[in-house]
């Protein structure tokens, strides 16, 4: 088994460490992980994406050009990253701020407005969550034991306290995400 | 040459001995250079201190190129300007040894400025000897930072015009100004005199580093009789008249008690 | 005991790897992409941890030359840049050299030339492997292609570095740098005490305590006598060429095609050679891991047994291909592919020139 992703969307949005938890929660179970960031001036509050691969295999190029899975955070990420998604693949995405929805038809769409959840839950930092618990639903391909345990790895010791928080998000993104039907 | 009693060579009428901190290589330098002696007092200081077995000493790039030919300790040889940066590394890493560097002014005050400028400002616990002739002595005879406005040299033929070619630098006073450097003072050895306030300062300065107090600087102005294309008489003349002016000497810091 | 794992990037891991390598001493100056080395380093104290001094230098020149200083002293030093910030510390390469001081220094490099861009290129090979500064030496060049190696090469770095005498450069890039992979962290090795300095390092300035003084320095002034100091460092070089060679294949076995690539390209060759093995080619992949010394004698037999022909793949305009057309020396296509100035090649893309230029000539 080998699933490519790429998470994209704003510098801030938590794009990047919903990576790492990704990451080590593919190390909890044994398998190969890269995370590869786009990095440089372009993350100082602009776009930010990163690729993440888990595997049962060696990771051969840990850059890639096309994806199994992508979550889109904005509307530039989604002009960006919309056409990468492999045929059969899956785009997930926050409506909140997209202005052109998905147009493929070849592959699979879920929708998770988890900005409007988070903020709902009065949790805007754990946005990153609740996105995270979406795709989970969607690829349940690691553990929920073994994202808690990532999610732990990769919080330092003094954030250890917000870990209950960040499982709430988790589970709320579980249950929100849904298949995005054109009419 | 009249015989030498043998029998007159005993230690209670010894008056004066070469310090074995000294090697028996013949000196490099140009005859009335004052080198020679800024070398010696830098060694007897040290084994006056017994800091021999303890100390690494820094040599430029410059007339003083060679100084680890002569200076009995261990040594390292640094590229053009680096020397604080090395005396910064070395001390770093084993901050109870003594650590000196010894350059001159084109070394200190032209290349090398920003590593003489951080390495006082992080207040290195280490010792800069400064040897300021006014001039390129080693490339023979060009312009430094130090030139006296209206000198000549090689690359200013018809003297040093402040206008075209800057200023010369007082860097003894500018890194007095950091709060880094503990103990500033500017020297000379043209005269016995002299010679023996440059001791007194480097052997403080020394002492000061041991008690690690930041970063002790001593300058020596001294003469560059060849570059000045000038006598050895002359040249000590001519720099108690125009060097000593411009760069006055005296101690510019001192620690607070 | 368990294995300690951890999800690290290329820039956090090889500081980890300096700490737990025992080395003495980091002098650095901030450069993208490869800041994360000094930063982790500061956040770890590795001053309470093993007594280990990092310092934040006014330039990259003044890095280096502390680290000539505290090299000179028997210590081991290191420093990280990216590639403007590496041609600043030349200098003090070449004195190091030149003084036989053993350091590790990690490029990470980026596009080239002048300020460039900060995304990854390999395009300072040519500085790396053929000396860099002025006078004839060599770094040993060691290039990672995974997290785990940037961890894994340092202490080999600092190992080769000391028993030559001689600079070691640790050739990453941004991507490197910059990815996170997982990575299996070894127990902390004790830093070196005085003793064990004076015992190991005779030649390194103690302080002469019981012995004649040492002398650190590259001064020779005698031709002579200096040709004499070039014949001793060549020999090194000669022995290190014999001895030193590393390199990884990939599917080679039964190749009759041949990619050569380090570091980041050689990640995305394997992807080709996948795909060209999906396809029925029989292609295979030579990653040099030291490139200098360069497997060249490798890359000789295996054209002179079974390879048809050859693409060297570098982020680069073509440096590492000059080595590559050596060892082939003629005897059957072998061409340069790169993208450069930050690009980087698809897999797809590498296959295809492979199929074109070389297979289809």
């Amino acid at each position: 088994m080998t699933e490519e992703i790429i998470i994209a969307g704003f510098g801030g949005q938590g794009v990047l460490s919903m990576g790492k938890i990704l990451a080590y929660s593919g190390i909890m179970q044994d398998q190969e992980v890269s995370w590869m960031p786009s990095y440089g001036p372009e993350m100082r509050g602009g776009t930010a994406n990163v690729t993440v691969i888990l595997s049962d295999e060696r990771i051969s190029s840990p850059i890639l050009s096309t994806f199994d899975t992508a979550i889109i955070l904005n509307q530039q990420s989604m002009d960006k990253f919309e056409e990468a998604v492999k045929p059969g693949g899956t785009l997930i995405y926050d409506p909140n701020g997209i202005t052109r929805h998905p147009e493929r038809e070849d592959i699979e769409v879920y929708q998770i407005a988890a900005a409007e959840e988070a903020s709902n839950m009065g949790m805007n930092k754990v946005f990153n969550m609740v996105v995270l618990g979406g795709y989970l639903k969607v690829k349940p391909l690691v553990k929920m034991d073994n994202v808690i345990k990532g999610l732990k790895k990769s919080l330092p010791e003094r954030y250890h306290h917000l870990l209950p928080v960040n499982e709430k998000a988790i589970k709320r993104g579980l249950e929100i995400i849904q298949e995005y039907k054109k009419n | 040459m009249a015989e030498v009693k043998e029998d007159i060579k005993k230690p209670e009428n010894l008056v004066y001995k070469k310090t074995d901190l000294m090697t028996d290589k013949t000196l490099s330098y140009c005859p009335g250079c004052g080198h020679g002696v800024i070398h010696r007092m830098t060694m007897e200081v040290l084994e006056e201190m017994g800091l021999e077995e303890e100390t690494i000493g820094i040599a430029p790039v410059g007339c003083s190129v060679l100084a680890y030919e002569f200076m009995n300790v261990d040594m390292q040889q640094a590229a053009h300007g680096r020397a604080p940066a090395l005396a910064t590394g070395i001390k770093r890493v084993f901050p109870e040894k003594t650590v000196f560097t010894y350059q001159g002014d084109g070394d200190l005050a032209a290349i090398g400025t920003a590593e003489t400028i951080h390495a006082c400002n992080r207040g290195e616990n280490i010792t800069i000897i400064f040897v300021n002739n006014g001039i390129y002595g080693m490339t023979g005879g060009q312009m430094a930072p130090t030139t006296l406005e209206g000198m000549k040299s090689s690359t200013t033929p018809y003297g040093r015009d402040t206008k075209k070619m800057g200023h010369p630098l007082k860097m003894t006073e500018l890194v007095a100004t950091l709060p880094g450097t503990c103990y500033v003072t500017r020297q000379a050895v043209h005269k016995p005199g002299a010679v023996r306030k440059t001791k007194k300062a480097i052997k403080k300065a020394l002492e000061y580093q041991k008690a690690e107090k930041g970063t002790s600087f001593v300058e020596v102005v001294s003469n560059c009789s060849s570059g000045w294309k000038m006598t050895p008489v002359q040249a000590n003349k001519w720099m108690e008249e125009n060097m000593f002016p411009f760069y006055p000497l005296g101690d510019i810091k001192k620690p607070e008690k | 005991m368990e294995k300690e794992l951890r999800l690290m990037k290329g820039n956090e891991a090889i500081a980890e790897a300096a700490i737990r390598a025992g080395v003495d001493a980091y002098y650095g100056y901030p450069i993208t992409p490869q800041s994360e080395v000094m930063e982790y380093l500061t956040e770890q104290q590795p001053e309470d941890r093993t007594g280990m001094v990092v310092l934040q230098a006014e330039s990259e020149v003044a890095s280096i030359n502390m680290i000539y200083g505290a090299a000179g002293a028997g210590k081991r030093a290191m420093t990280s840049s990216s590639s403007p910030g590496i041609s600043l510390m030349q200098e003090g390469l070449s004195y190091m050299a030149g003084a036989e001081l053993p350091c590790v220094l990690l490029n990470v490099v980026r596009g080239g030339p002048g300020l460039g861009t900060i995304q990854p290129s390999q395009a300072d090979y040519f500085q790396s492997t053929k000396g860099g500064g002025h006078g004839d030496y060599h770094l040993i060049t060691l290039a990672p292609s995974s997290v785990q190696e940037m961890y894994d090469f340092l202490k080999i770095s600092f190992e080769l570095a000391e028993k030559y005498r001689n600079p070691a450069m640790i050739l990453s890039d941004g991507a490197i740098g910059q990815m996170m992979e997982k990575v299996i962290l070894d127990e902390q090795v004790p830093r070196r005490t005085e003793e064990e300095i004076i015992k190991d390092f005779p030649w390194a300035s103690t302080g002469k305590k019981n012995r004649e003084r040492n002398i650190i320095t590259s001064l020779e002034l005698d031709p002579a006598k200096q040709e004499q100091v070039n014949l001793n460092i060549q020999k090194k070089y000669r022995e290190i060429e014999e001895k030193e060679v590393r390199f990884e294949k990939v599917q080679c076995d039964d190749a009759e095609y041949l990619l050569v690539a380090y570091g980041t390209s050689a990640r995305l060759c394997q992807e080709t050679v996948k795909l060209a093995r999906d396809k029925g080619i029989k292609l295979g992949l030579l990653r040099p891991i030291t490139l200098y010394p360069f497997p060249m004698k490798e890359i000789a037999s295996m054209v002179e047994k079974q390879v048809k022909g050859v693409v060297s793949v570098e982020m680069s305009a073509g440096q590492m291909i000059e080595d590559v057309k050596l060892a082939v020396n003629g005897k059957v296509p072998a061409e340069h592919y790169g993208r450069f100035g930050g690009m980087i090649p698809s897999p797809e893309d590498i296959l295809e020139f492979m199929e074109k230029q070389i297979m289809g000539g």
